[in-house]
This record gives structure tokens, C-alpha cells and sequence, in this order.
């Protein structure tokens, strides 16, 4: 732990947030094209003024606690305790309003775009729980909305198509490339480039050109936040020695760390997904499999061939299928402040029914890769782990059915 | 062309930057694409065509047949998984040319010896030629190879739609200049005047004018059009201004001209050529259209 803090000592400062460019160390910035320079600068000129805004505060807090039903539990989970041989906390974002932590950040962007006169609202979908918190909040804000999702992640995630649609939302299918989470990213930011007065562009994930990475990061700060005070409740002390959660593009993650990032006594741990095996072909650890480069708007490590084309990823969980990383993570990846590690699609299946029957508690698959990490960790009596519960299984429970068939 | 040429004076150490100095030298001469508006200040036609489409080795083929029927600059696109600029047309061709195996690698091998083909003049490209792609495959090629090699087979600009002003500025800007590649930026209805003239500052060759802030390929409202190309020329801007994104055809083609130096077509040239992958009918025909 002391090695640690002195390795780390010249990284001070760095994690919480980019440099005035949208770095974190060597990662972020805004490489987009002239025409979204307009929106991508009015939004860098006022996230920070709007954010903290004394009654954007008030409204943001409001609704996080009577709409989303914050602060969300932390539970201490017993039996998985037991298991493995330490005190380990489950943050239970999954029981948030939409069942996911996906809706605060949602929530935030809303009241931003209300603030910034928009009336259009765009987002890109991977498993559908950021589909539907955006559904969610246009439906309570009275606006338009429209949510790109892959043609593959829609006929996966039928449930959260449906629940869009309920609520409003308008689902484009993208057919392009993978037909995934990438996909229906390159087609929102095509349809902002389309329309570039109107619309406000929700991403759900801590990517994206500066300043999402750090707007989505301080939104889903919450969490850390709530981890901070409860974990205190429970154990005297605000402070664990590790955190888990799952990353794709890392918005949960970047959640649950946000408050810890400069506590470098406590160890950072990210989850990604394996796939089938890193090794395989098939997988979408993209912080053992990719190397710097630029997609979807910052500089970050991105999985691709030799020749700069991104690769398909694969992951069983829809919302961890994403061939990049957010600047931040590449950045904790990098200087050695997170600790990353890989979930196989068959290890987070079994962490998934493992959970359900030690705690009755049914985790979204994605979730299910932070609770398989812990498996990898050589935990002790002494140590505190708060894990992040980033959703629920109901969107998942045609993989989980069929994973029941087979055994 | 007028550069402040600052590294001619000593730096804090009292040096004077002679790799620098010569690299100013090498750009004060006139690169080609600055020689064509030299000699043509109207009407100058630029056509997109995505490298390694319809066909992996058509490349050279096409080139010819667009500068043989009239094309006063061609621009070659090289494809990309994740064309964040492109429309539907676009995007379609480049996933055909990536599926037929077209690189950054294999470009430059098709390209070499493009001004230079060997006693066939009349195949020999002359006109200037610009490369449109997007960064991430340019910076894993290596982003001063990429320069190096694109001088080096007569390539004599680039767009990268992606690349950053700033990072233009601290980082990749003095490769370019290095490698005598002019470098065109893109500008929108909403980019400010203030940033226009920024713009202006740091372009070489031209300004591609995007006729309205959309993705290629679609249609526009025309008067909107016309209102900004006119503020672009009551700017009058030291590089001269290609209208791109909305020109299709005669008409287009024309209302563009009248406020600008010229324009760019690429989506429906590429249908055109989708129609019919044979490139020299295909090219004189649409050419024609638009030029007769």
C-alpha cells in the first residue's frame, strides 16, 4: 500500500479531473470534426457554470432522491462475505428508478439540456439501460427523443426496446459495422452533426469528446459519494481498502471510484470483459487488447487491427461490448492507479447465479463480471469491499434461461 | 502564401532552428494544389473517390479517368471502420474497400509511381492529389511515416476531419509542414468568424466550406447555402474556398461557384460509379454532366 502511494505520488491530481484540454494524462481531448464543434464548445463553456448552479443542485438532489429513490443502498452482503473471506459491501444501484445507475447520469444531462435551451434529445443504447434512462427522463421532461441501439443489441435486449418504446423514445436500428454499441454511437454523433442546434447528445458512458468523459464522471459521482458516508455507518470508516466495479466505456466505474481516485491507499479495481478469453478472438478487454488511439471523439486505448481499423468486440453482456475504454480508466490503466482485471462470459454467468442464490439477488450480467473479479483477488479478514451492483438481471434473464437449460 | 517565420529568429538558447528554416523554405515554394488556383481562381472541380473502390486496384484507374475527363483536383478516402463524417453512400463504399483489402499500406504501393508512370504520359497523374481519412488508422501507420510516405508518391494534401486545431498546432502541424503537405480544415454555417479567420491562418491549399453542418450525402436548402458562401467571400480569406457536402450535379454545382472557387462531389460520384463500376465511361458521362 505504501509502495503504492510513492509510485503513484507524481500521478497526484491527475484522476479527478482532465486538464483544461480534456486530458487525463496522455488520454482524452475532443477529436471531432468541425461540425460538432459548435455543441462541443458550448457544452465545455457551461457544464462546470450549469452543474453547480445552486438550484441546478437543488433540482439534480431532488429528483435523485424522491424520483431515482437515492440514496441507494449499501448492503452488507453476508454470505458472499463468508465465501470469500472478507467484509464485502454491495453499492445496490440496481435499485435505482430503471434499474441501473445509468438514469443518474441521465437525470443530470436533462437538466442541462433544459438549461441550454435544447428540446431534442439523442443517445446511443448498448444493453438498453441507458436507452431507457434517457427514455425515462425525456418521457418526465417532455421531450423528443431518440435512441440509437444496434440491430444485434436489439433483438438481445427485446425487454428495454419495449420499455423505450412505452416510454416515447423513438429506436433507430444501427446496421452498420458490428450492429452494436460502437455502431449506434457513430450513428448518434452522425444524427448531432445533422442537427446541430436543437439536439443534445445524452452519452451514457464516461467517452466521448472532453467535456462528457468529466461531466458523466462527476454526475455518476453520487455514488462514491453515498459510499463515502454509509460505509462509515457501517464500518466507522469511510474507507475501504478495495472497490470493484465493471467497465465498458466505464461510466459505473468512474461512479464508484470518483471520490477515491486521489485516496491512493484504496485499490481501484476494474473488471472487464473477457468474452470468451482475452486470447480468443472474441473478447472485449480492451485494456489488454488495445492500444492508444482516437475513437468516438477522444484519445483513448482502442481494440484494432495493425491498420487502425477497430475491431469487433464480444462480450455476453451487451453494455461491456465496446472496443474502447473512457480517457480516465486508460489513464488509471496506464499510470498503474486501477487495477485491471478480465471476466470470461462463463465466469460472470457463474458469479451471476452464485449471487442470485447466496443473497437473492439477481445481477445484470454486467455486473456479474465485478462480482466474478473478486474471485481473482486475494482477499483477507481484513479487508473492505465495496462492490458496485451497476444493475439488475430482468434485461438479462433470456441469457440466464437459457444458461439454465444447458446445466 | 505569408508565414511569419518565426523560427528564423533565435530561441531562448540563443539557436537558430536550421531544420525548421529549411522546411519554411521548401513551403514558400508553391505546391500544387497552390499552383492550380494560381492558374484557375473559378470553377475548380474537386471529386472524392474512396481508395480501393469498386475494386481493390481501381484505384489508379479511377484517378486517370477523372483527370483525363476534366477533374481539376482528386481526393481519395481512405476507408475506415468508424467514419464519424460520412453518410450512408460514403460509409458503404469504404466498407467495400476495406472488405477488398485496401490499406494505408497498400494505398501508398498502388500510388507509387503515380506521377511518374513510365512511358505512358497520358496515364500520368498530374493533378493534385489529396488524401481524406481519419486519424486512428494515420497515427497507428505512425502520423510522420504517414506525412513521409504520402510526399514521397507525390500525394500533396490531406484531410483529417477528426484532427484537432490544437493538437494541429502543438503537435502535428510542423510534420506537416515538414513534409510540405498542405493541410485543409473544414469550416461550418456555425463556425464563428473569429474562428474562421483561425482557420484561415492555419490551412494550406484550401478551405473545404461544408454547405451546411450534415453528413455527407444529403440534400440542403440552397438560399441558407448561398447566405454563408457570400459571408466566406466578403472575408476574403487567403485560401481559396471549395464548396463540399450537397454537390451533385450541374445545378449544385454552379450555385456553389458562384460564391466559391469551386467544389467538392463525392457521394454521388460514387453511386454513379456504384451503377456502373467501369470508371472511364462512368467518368467521362458524369463529368460531362456537370462540366458541359
Amino acid at each position: 500500500m505504501i509502495n503504492r502511494t510513492i509510485a503513484l505520488a507524481k500521478y497526484k491530481g491527475t484522476f479527478e479531473q482532465p486538464d483544461i484540454f480534456g486530458y487525463y494524462g496522455t488520454f482524452g481531448g475532443a477529436y471531432i470534426p468541425e461540425m460538432l464543434h459548435p455543441n462541443v464548445e458550448e457544452l465545455k463553456n457551461n457544464y462546470l457554470k450549469i452543474m453547480y448552479e445552486e438550484g441546478f443542485q437543488k433540482a439534480f438532489r431532488d429528483l435523485l432522491k424522491d424520483y431515482v429513490g437515492r440514496p441507494s443502498p449499501l448492503y452488507y452482503a453476508a454470505r458472499l462475505s463468508e465465501k470469500h473471506g472478507a467484509k464485502i459491501f454491495l453499492k445496490r444501484e440496481d435499485l435505482n428508478h430503471t434499474g441501473a445507475h445509468k438514469i443518474n447520469n441521465t437525470i443530470g444531462q436533462i437538466l442541462l439540456a433544459q438549461k441550454l435551451g435544447k428540446h431534442r434529445i439523442i443517445a446511443e443504447t448498448g444493453a438498453g439501460q441507458h436507452g431507457v434512462a434517457t427514455a425515462t427522463v425525456c418521457a418526465l421532461m417532455n421531450m423528443q427523443c431518440v435512441v440509437y441501439m444496434g440491430e444485434k443489441d436489439i433483438e438481445r435486449q427485446a425487454p428495454n426496446v419495449a420499455r423505450m418504446k412505452m416510454l416515447g423514445a423513438t429506436v433507430i436500428p444501427a446496421t452498420s459495422g458490428s450492429k452494436t454499441l460502437k455502431d449506434a454511437t457513430n450513428e448518434a454523433i452522425r444524427d448531432w452533426i445533422n442537427n446541430p442546434t436543437d439536439t443534445h447528445y445524452i452519452i451514457g458512458s464516461v467517452v466521448g469528446p472532453h467535456p462528457y468523459p468529466d461531466m458523466v464522471a462527476r454526475f455518476q459521482s453520487i455514488i462514491s459519494e453515498e459510499i463515502r458516508w454509509q460505509l462509515k455507518v457501517h464500518t466507522g470508516s469511510e474507507v475501504p481498502t478495495h472497490l470493484v466495479a465493471c467497465v465498458g466505456g466505464g461510466s459505473n466505474a468512474a461512479g464508484t471510484f470518483y471520490h477515491y481516485l486521489e485516496d491512493f491507499t484504496v485499490q481501484l479495481v476494474a473488471v472487464e470483459a473477457a468474452g470468451c478469453g482475452v486470447q480468443s478472438g472474441r473478447s472485449a478487454a480492451t485494456t489488454q487488447l488495445g492500444k492508444p488511439g482516437v475513437l468516438h471523439g477522444s484519445k483513448s486505448l482502442v481494440m484494432q487491427t495493425e491498420d487502425g481499423q477497430v475491431v469487433e468486440p464480444h462480450s455476453i453482456s451487451a453494455g461491456l461490448d465496446y472496443p474502447g475504454i473512457g480517457p480516465l480508466h486508460a489513464h488509471l490503466f496506464e499510470s498503474g492507479r486501477g487495477t485491471f482485471l478480465s471476466a470470461t462470459d462463463a465466469e460472470a454467468l457463474e458469479s451471476a447465479f452464485e449471487l442470485t442464490r447466496l443473497e437473492g439477488i439477481i445481477p445484470a450480467l454486467e455486473s456479474a463480471h465485478a462480482l466474478a473479479g473478486l474471485n481473482q483477488l486475494k482477499l483477507t479478514a481484513k479487508d473492505t469491499v465495496v462492490v458496485c451492483l451497476s444493475g439488475r438481471g430482468d434485461k438479462d434473464m433470456s441469457t440466464y434461461m437459457a444458461a439454465m437449460e444447458k446445466t | 502564401m505569408s508565414q511569419t517565420c518565426l523560427s528564423c529568429l533565435p530561441d531562448r538558447q540563443g539557436r537558430i532552428n536550421l531544420e525548421s528554416q529549411m522546411s519554411n523554405f521548401k513551403s514558400s515554394l508553391m505546391s500544387r494544389i497552390q499552383e492550380l488556383f494560381k492558374k484557375k481562381s473559378s470553377r475548380v472541380l474537386n471529386i472524392y473517390c474512396t481508395a480501393g473502390f469498386p475494386q481493390l486496384n481501381s484505384t489508379i484507374r479511377v484517378m486517370q479517368a477523372l483527370q483525363k475527363n476534366g477533374a481539376d483536383i482528386i481526393e481519395l478516402g481512405i476507408p475506415y471502420s468508424d467514419p464519424l463524417a460520412d453518410g450512408p453512400v460514403i460509409q458503404e463504399s469504404g466498407a467495400i474497400a476495406l472488405h477488398n483489402g485496401m490499406s494505408i499500406k497498400v494505398l501508398f504501393e498502388q500510388l507509387k509511381g503515380m506521377r511518374d508512370l513510365h512511358g505512358d504520359y497520358s496515364a500520368k497523374v498530374t493533378v493534385p492529389v489529396i488524401l481524406m481519412g481519419y486519424l486512428n488508422p494515420v497515427l497507428q501507420y505512425g502520423f510522420e511515416k504517414f506525412c513521409s510516405d504520402a510526399a514521397a508518391v507525390g500525394v500533396d494534401g490531406l484531410i483529417l476531419p477528426d484532427l484537432p486545431i490544437r493538437e494541429f498546432e502543438t503537435e502535428y502541424g510542423q510534420t506537416l509542414r515538414k513534409y510540405n503537405l498542405d493541410f485543409i480544415f473544414l469550416v461550418t454555417p456555425e463556425t464563428s468568424a473569429e474562428r474562421i479567420r483561425k482557420i484561415d491562418s492555419l490551412s494550406t491549399g484550401f478551405i473545404y466550406a461544408v454547405s451546411s453542418s450534415s453528413t455527407t450525402g444529403k440534400d440542403k436548402d440552397f438560399p441558407d447555402v448561398e447566405r454563408y458562401l457570400q459571408k466566406l467571400r466578403e472575408m476574403e480569406l487567403k485560401n481559396p474556398v471549395l464548396v463540399g457536402f450537397g454537390i451533385k450535379d450541374k445545378a449544385t454545382f454552379q450555385s456553389a461557384c458562384k460564391y466559391a472557387d469551386g467544389a467538392i462531389i463525392g457521394s454521388a460520384y460514387i453511386k454513379a460509379l456504384k451503377e456502373n463500376p467501369e470508371e472511364e465511361s462512368t467518368s467521362k458521362k458524369f463529368l460531362e454532366a456537370i462540366l458541359k
